[in-house]
């Protein structure tokens, strides 16, 4: 069935794996093996003793599409579980950025202003140079970005999406 | 302390790593292993010489040491292990490996590595192993620590043979094979994550017996996880279609799980399948789909695909469910343990058949079926394709044969004409179509099957990809028989670029065959050749009766085709017949969309 033109949509999903090694490779093969988009991916161990992983991974598609990339995910041998967080309810989405910019002048204590406003920290700083470190939703990171642009933005690092659900429960 | 004491104190045994896991193989119940030596497995075939619990097969190449892993595996029930070398001999297991993934075979294979401190060196014979096989395997895993290596192999054991069954590679560094560790037995491994689910859920298996009983037109179509599913789902398969009355259909993956000799089987469906069978999948109202994954050699056109049905599906692979078809009720869970749950949902809801519609509907796949879409035009001259897989059938079917083929026109006439009335007496490389694939299978079919007939049906560009193979047969005296149907072509391409490419027959004839008959007989097995249909029979009882490898040389119709077909991009009502067949409106040629599809 030719389903009708589906709407793409971004999904944030939450993947508890077995830290092993290999296991990363494991992730990004699959989405590079079957053609799905990452968007962002962010992987860190949760549970020293446990040895458990937890990869946020953003990936956009349509329904059908992000249905088929949680059962593949979910059928990879060392996967505990997988998350939809973007249908299962409320949750929190959060990114890290470090961002350099280099300047001088007014340019350099708009910077600041700005940086001020967004809840940024300096966390280096030359006489011509500020590296801001900045958390937040990624759209925040993003408009700061583009508002960094204009003022000597040298570079940009960020962590990718880590995220969370609301409330008492475990996922 | 005395030694016996140490052991008694201790939670395992000590050993070499080699010999652990020729402890662990015994342990698992493997009686063969299949495989090829090299320096990086030298302390593993060390330990096997010194033991004779397990059998070692040596192949001549280690994409046949897989394939005959897989022929052991499909035809038994039971994992095909394989052991190979490092580097080449790793990559060279990769067409098999992935042939086992996409026909769901257990297999677990041990791959030699180079020690783990040369690993990343590019040393001699290494290649990354893991990385090369992660996506061609359901699993893999490297040992780094031989107090790992027992459980491991045992989890690998696990996880090839659980759940949708598949291929699992273990990489095996030197040093790791000579360190000395504890031993850890099976019955301590729990697997941490993986445990497939085996239960259909009731309420789902109520609404699909309600569905069915509702239903005016229903088919099955059941696929490989009949068969791997075990002997069982085939015989209550068998009693549930027979419960309701229903048509039944089956994959290529999937015949014997259903006698093909029963009046309610409709054959094979797909591209290559009966006219009657596409029909009815065509215009039912309802599809069971137990244990198949509605391959695009099956569906056809996807938008054009069974349009007014509602559509069970049955898999124990979450990820099979609505992976290109929707369906209106997946059930997750293994075939046969759903299959149970289905019966007695049926017989305690006390559900009949709506007998008045499927007498209706058996009228009609009865019309269909007097198309006779499988025959073809006899020749008293040339022997046909066709005929010599009837002739074949015909002087095999009173006793316990099995089949394997290679891949091409020869193997769909093989699924059309030779009838399969149990399970695990098929064998084909279904997903991956993998040309080279029927001779080392039957071999491994025959060491599974000692003293049961075991024809690997082949074509003649196929059997040259791993002809190898017949030194094998014969080393172990293993008495396959290789029928191949020799049409100087690769007769599917040959067939397409007649049908899609104006008969401008690039590259599809093999010039230069080998003679056959010496070509077996420079393995020492023996060579027979037909040419006549006169004398087919009488060469196909001299094969049956040869007690050793037997390479049979059939020269076909060099210009037959395999008919019916779905073309690419056609629908299952649009089909091609023979050309000796009345045409109707139905009957479809290749659209410009099919010819950019496989």
């Amino acid at each position: 069935m030719s389903a009708p033109q589906q709407p793409i949509q971004s999904h944030i999903l939450s993947v508890l794996v077995d830290n092993e090694p290999g296991i990363l490779a494991r992730v990004v093969g699959l989405f590079s093996g079957r053609g799905y988009n990452i968007e962002s991916l962010t992987v860190a161990e949760v549970s020293d003793a446990a040895h458990l992983s937890r990869i946020t991974v953003v990936t956009s598609g349509p329904a059908s599409v992000i249905e088929q990339i949680k059962a593949q995910l979910g059928r990879l041998v060392p996967v505990h579980n997988v998350h939809d967080l973007t249908v299962e309810g409320p949750h929190i989405a959060r990114e890290l950025a470090l961002i350099k910019v280099a300047g001088t002048g007014e340019k350099r204590v708009e910077s600041l202003r700005i940086a001020d406003i967004f809840r940024a920290r300096a966390v280096d700083s030359t006489i011509e140079s500020f590296v801001f470190e900045l958390t937040g939703a990624p759209e925040k990171i993003t408009a700061f970005v583009e508002l960094m642009k204009p003022l000597g933005l040298v570079d940009v690092s960020r962590t990718g999406v880590v995220a969370i659900s609301r409330g008492p429960k475990p996922l | 302390m005395s030694t016996a004491a140490q052991a008694a104190q201790m939670p395992g045994q000590q050993m070499s790593g080699a010999e652990m896991l020729i402890k662990a193989l015994i342990d698992q119940g493997v009686e063969v292993v299949f495989g090829y030596p090299g320096g990086a497995v030298l302390p593993i075939y060390d330990a096997l010489f010194k033991q004779n619990a397990i059998r070692h097969i040596l192949v001549r190449h280690e994409q046949g040491a897989v394939h005959a892993a897989e022929g052991y595996a499909r035809s038994t029930g039971k994992p095909g292990v394989v052991l190979v070398t490092s580097g080449p001999g790793a990559t060279n297991a990769v067409t098999g490996l992935t042939d086992a993934l996409l026909d769901s075979i257990p297999i677990v294979c041990l791959t030699g590595q180079v020690a783990t401190h040369l690993i990343g060196n590019d040393a001699f014979q290494e290649c990354d192993t893991t990385g090369i096989t992660r996506p061609c395997t359901k699993h893999n895993y490297l040992v780094k620590n031989v107090d790992d290596l027992s459980r491991i192999v045992h989890e690998g054991f696990y996880v090839a043979t659980n759940g949708r069954p598949g291929p699992v590679v273990i990489d095996l560094p030197k040093d790791i094979q000579v360190a000395q560790g504890t031993y850890t037995a099976k019955d301590n491994i729990r697997h941490k994550t993986y445990r497939p689910r085996v239960d259909g859920e009731d309420a789902k298996i109520k609404e699909a017996v309600a569905l069915m009983a509702a239903a005016e037109r229903p088919v099955f179509y059941t696929g490989g996880g009949i068969i791997n599913a075990g002997p069982r789902a085939s015989e209550l398969l068998r009693e549930f279609v027979q419960l309701t009355g229903f048509p039944i259909t089956n994959t290529l993956m999937g015949l014997g799980g259903y006698p093909a000799t029963d009046r309610q089987f409709l054959g094979m469906l797909g591209m290559h399948g009966t006219w009657e069978a596409n029909h009815a999948m065509h215009d039912c109202d309802v599809m069971i789909n137990i244990g198949a994954r509605f391959d695009d050699r099956i569906t056809g056109r996807l938008n054009a695909f069974s349009p007014g049905s509602k559509k069970i599906h049955v898999d124990i692979d979450p990820s099979s469910h609505n992976k290109t078809v929707r369906c209106d009720l997946n059930i997750v869970g293994d075939a046969c343990r759903v299959l149970e749950q289905m019966i007695a949902a049926w017989k305690q809801g006390g559900y009949k058949p709506n007998q008045k519609a499927l007498d209706t509907w058996w009228q009609q796949i009865d019309q269909w079926r007097a198309r006779d879409s499988l025959s073809y035009k006899k020749d008293a001259k040339i022997i046909k394709p066709q005929l010599a897989i009837e002739r074949l059938y015909e002087l095999t079917k009173n006793q316990d044969t099995f089949i394997t083929t290679e891949v091409g026109q020869h193997q769909m006439w093989a699924a059309q004409h030779y009838k399969f009335n149990k399970p695990n007496r098929w064998m084909t490389s279904g997903g991956l179509g993998t040309m080279g694939y029927g001779l080392p299978a039957a071999i491994g079919v025959q060491l599974g099957h000692p003293g049961k007939l075991v024809v690997d049906i082949a074509g003649e560009a196929s059997i040259l990809m791993n002809i190898q193979e017949l030194g094998t047969a014969a080393q172990f005296r293993l008495p396959v028989k290789v029928f191949i149907l020799n049409n100087e072509y690769m007769g599917m391409v040959r067939q397409w670029q007649q049908l899609l490419h104006g008969g401008r027959y690039s590259q599809s004839y093999s010039e230069s065959l080998p003679d056959f008959v010496k070509l077996a007989e420079a393995f020492h097995c023996r060579g027979l050749r037909v040419t006549d249909p006169a004398d087919l029979d009488g060469v196909i009882k001299e094969m049956i009766a040869i007690d050793g490898p037997v390479v049979v040389d059939v020269a076909v119709d060099k210009a037959e085709n395999c008919f019916p077909m779905v073309p690419s991009g056609a629908a299952h009502n649009e089909m091609i017949l023979a050309d000796d067949k009345p045409k109707d409106a139905n009957n479809a040629s290749v659209s410009e969309e099919g010819m950019a599809l496989v």
